[in-house]
C-alpha cells in the first residue's frame, strides 16, 4: 500500500465509528418509521404489517391533530419573535461592550448547565400560588387572595423563552462579532444618523445571526415536550405531547410514526429553506461557540 | 442616552434569566415548614430530607452512570471524526458535516420514536442500553461541534518537527498528539456528560420502567406538586452542573497554557 492510499484511507477510517452511529442509530430508525408508519395497529397483539393510509389520513384529515399542530407552530413563532426582541439589544450590547464582555459571554453560558426541567419549574415558585409576586402582593395589601397566574399559554411561552434566550442572544452576537465596528462610524461620517446607519449597515449584516437563533428557537420551541406540562394547562397540549401520548400511553406505534414524520417534514422544510438561504455554516458557528 | 437604554436592557434580560434560578436556591434555605414565601431564616432541613430520599439518591446514581458512559462512548466516536474532518481534505466533507450534527436539527421527539421503535423491532426492548444509545446519538453532534471547534488551533507542524526529529508515528501520538488534544477530549466529555444529565424528553421514551434519571425523577416529583424538596435538588444540581464545568474551564485553561509553552 503507498503513502497515498493509506493517507485517503486514514479519514474514513476515523470517521467509520460515528458514521456507523449515525446511519443505526438515526438514519435507518427514521427510514424504519416511514415504513411503520403505514402499517396498521390491530386490537390485540402485533401491528399488522402492510401498506396502509389510515393512519396519514387520520394525522392529515383529523381536525384535532391539525389544530394542536397550528397551536404548536403558533407558540414557537411567537417565541421566536419574543427571544429576537428581546435577544438583539442584549446581543448588541455585548458585542459593543469593551470590558466584561468575556464575564457577560459566561454568564450567557450559565443556564446551558442549569438542568432545563430546573429552569423550567423554577416559574412556579415565581408565579405560583405561593410564589414571590402572590406573596409580595398580598403582604403589600394589594391583593386578599393569590391570583393564578401559571397553566396557561403564556406562561408555556415564558418558560420556553426563558430556556431558548441565550441561544438567539448566542448566535445574534457570533454574527455581530463579525462585523467591523468602523462600518457603521463610515456610514454617520458619511451623513447617516446612528439610528440610520444601524439599520441600514449593521442589522443587514447580522441578519444570518439574527436568522441561525430564530432556526433554532423555532425547532426546538416546537419539539418541546416537557414546558406545556409543567407550565401548561389541560387544553395547552403540544404536538410532541401527542406523539408521546400516542406512542407511550395509547401504544398505536403506527399513528405515532406517522405524527412524529409529520412534525419532521414540518420542520425539516424550515431547516431545508434555512439551509438553501443561508447554509448551516452559521449555525455550526454559534453552536460550537 | 441610547448605550444606557441597552446596558439597562441588558441588565433586565440577564435579571429575566437568573432571577428565577435564585428564587430556587433562596427557597431551598428556607426554614418555613413549606418551604415557600416568606423566607423565614436559613435552613438545611431540605437538604437533610433529600438525603434521605432513596428514590432520588438512586437516580442520582443512575444519571452519573449513564451520563459517565455517554461522554466516554460520544467523545471517542467524536474526537476521531473531528480529526478526519480538520486533518484532512475528505470528498464530501459538507455531507458528512451535515449528517453529524444531523441529531440536533431532528426534534428530540422524532428521534426518541424512531430509535424506540426500530430498535424495539431488533428485540431490544426499553432498557439501559437503549437509553445509552439515545444518549450517545443526540450528544455527538454537539461533542463534534466543540471538538472541532478546539482541533482547528493544533497545528500540525509540532507532530511533523516529532517525526523528522525520529518519533515514530506511534510515540507521536501518545506524546505529542494525545496531550496535545486532552483540552479538546475533555470540553468534549464534559459537554456530552452535562447534556446527557440533563436530558428528559428522550429519557422519557426510552427508559425501562421503575429506572430514572435525575430530571425524570424530578418531573414525576412535580407532578404531585412543588415540594421544596425539589428546591433544594436544584440546588444541588447548580452547583454540580455549574460548579464542576468552571472547574473544568478552569483545569483546560491551565492544561492549554502548559501545553502551549
Amino acid at each position: 500500500m503507498t503513502i497515498e492510499t493509506r493517507e485517503a484511507r486514514q479519514p474514513w477510517i476515523l470517521l467509520s465509528p460515528s458514521l456507523t452511529v449515525i446511519t443505526l442509530l438515526l438514519v435507518i430508525p427514521l427510514l424504519f418509521i416511514v415504513v411503520y408508519s403505514f402499517w396498521l395497529r390491530t386490537a390485540t397483539g402485533a401491528d399488522q404489517v402492510g401498506f396502509f393510509l389510515d393512519n396519514w389520513t387520520e394525522a392529515l384529515t383529523d381536525a384535532f391533530y391539525r389544530d394542536i399542530l397550528f397551536y404548536t407552530l403558533k407558540i414557537a413563532a411567537i417565541t421566536t419573535v419574543v427571544c429576537a426582541l428581546l435577544g438583539y439589544p442584549a446581543a448588541y450590547f455585548i458585542a459593543r461592550s469593551k470590558g466584561n464582555k468575556a464575564l457577560l459571554l459566561l454568564l450567557l453560558m450559565l443556564p446551558f448547565w442549569i438542568s432545563y426541567i430546573i429552569r423550567t419549574m423554577s416559574w412556579i415558585n415565581i408565579l405560583g400560588v405561593s410564589g414571590a409576586i402572590n406573596s409580595l402582593l398580598i403582604s403589600l395589601g394589594i391583593i386578599s387572595e393569590p391570583i393564578q397566574m401559571l397553566y396557561n399559554q403564556v406562561t408555556i411561552v415564558l418558560g420556553l423563552v426563558h430556556f431558548l434566550l441565550p441561544f438567539m442572544i448566542l448566535n445574534i452576537y457570533v454574527s455581530l462579532e463579525g462585523i467591523d465596528v468602523t462600518l457603521e462610524d463610515a456610514a454617520c461620517s458619511l451623513g447617516a444618523t446612528r439610528w440610520q446607519s444601524f439599520l441600514e449597515v449593521t442589522l443587514p449584516l447580522s441578519i444570518a445571526g439574527l436568522a441561525a437563533g430564530g432556526l433554532l428557537c423555532f425547532v426546538l420551541a416546537a419539539g418541546t415536550y416537557i414546558t406545556p406540562i409543567i407550565l401548561g394547562g389541560p387544553s395547552d397540549a403540544m404536538f410532541a405531547n401527542l406523539v408521546f401520548e400516542a406512542i407511550i400511553t395509547q401504544l398505536d406505534w403506527p399513528l405515532g410514526s406517522a405524527l412524529s414524520l409529520m412534525l419532521l417534514v414540518v420542520l425539516g422544510a424550515l431547516v431545508l429553506v434555512y439551509n438553501h438561504f443561508l447554509g448551516m455554516g452559521q449555525l455550526m458557528k454559534g453552536l460550537g461557540k | 442616552m441610547s448605550w444606557m437604554f441597552l446596558r439597562i436592557w441588558t441588565a433586565l434580560v440577564y435579571l429575566f434569566l437568573f432571577l428565577p434560578i435564585g428564587v430556587v436556591m433562596l427557597l431551598s434555605f428556607n426554614a418555613n415548614q413549606f418551604g415557600s414565601f416568606p423566607v423565614t431564616g436559613l435552613s438545611f432541613r431540605w437538604f437533610f430530607k433529600l438525603a434521605n430520599n432513596d428514590a432520588i439518591l438512586r437516580a442520582f446514581e443512575t444519571s452519573l452512570l449513564l451520563g459517565s458512559l455517554t461522554a466516554v462512548i460520544s467523545t471517542t466516536l467524536g474526537v476521531l471524526a473531528s480529526l478526519a474532518l480538520v486533518r484532512y481534505k475528505v470528498p464530501g466533507q459538507n455531507m458528512i458535516s451535515t449528517l453529524l450534527i444531523a441529531p440536533i436539527l431532528v426534534p428530540e421527539v422524532v428521534l426518541a420514536v424512531a430509535l424506540l421503535l426500530f430498535l424495539n423491532a431488533l428485540s431490544i426492548n426499553k432498557s439501559f442500553f437503549l437509553l445509552l444509545m439515545g444518549h450517545v446519538i443526540f450528544t455527538l453532534p454537539f461533542v463534534v461541534l466543540v471538538v472541532q471547534a478546539r482541533l482547528v488551533n493544533i497545528r500540525r507542524d509540532v507532530e511533523e518537527a516529532a517525526m523528522s526529529l525520529g518519533a515514530n508515528p506511534r510515540q507521536t501520538f501518545f506524546q505529542i498528539t494525545l496531550p496535545l488534544l486532552a483540552p479538546a477530549i475533555f470540553a468534549g466529555m464534559l459537554f456530552a456528560f452535562t447534556i446527557s444529565f440533563d436530558d428528559i424528553t428522550g429519557t422519557l421514551f426510552w427508559k425501562p420502567g421503575g429506572v430514572e434519571t435525575v430530571p425524570t425523577q424530578i418531573f414525576a416529583m412535580l407532578r404531585n406538586s412543588i415540594s421544596p424538596e425539589i428546591n433544594a435538588l436544584g440546588t444541588v444540581m447548580i452547583i454540580l452542573t455549574v460548579g464542576l464545568p468552571l472547574l473544568g474551564i478552569g483545569i483546560v485553561r491551565k492544561m492549554s497554557t502548559k501545553s502551549s509553552e
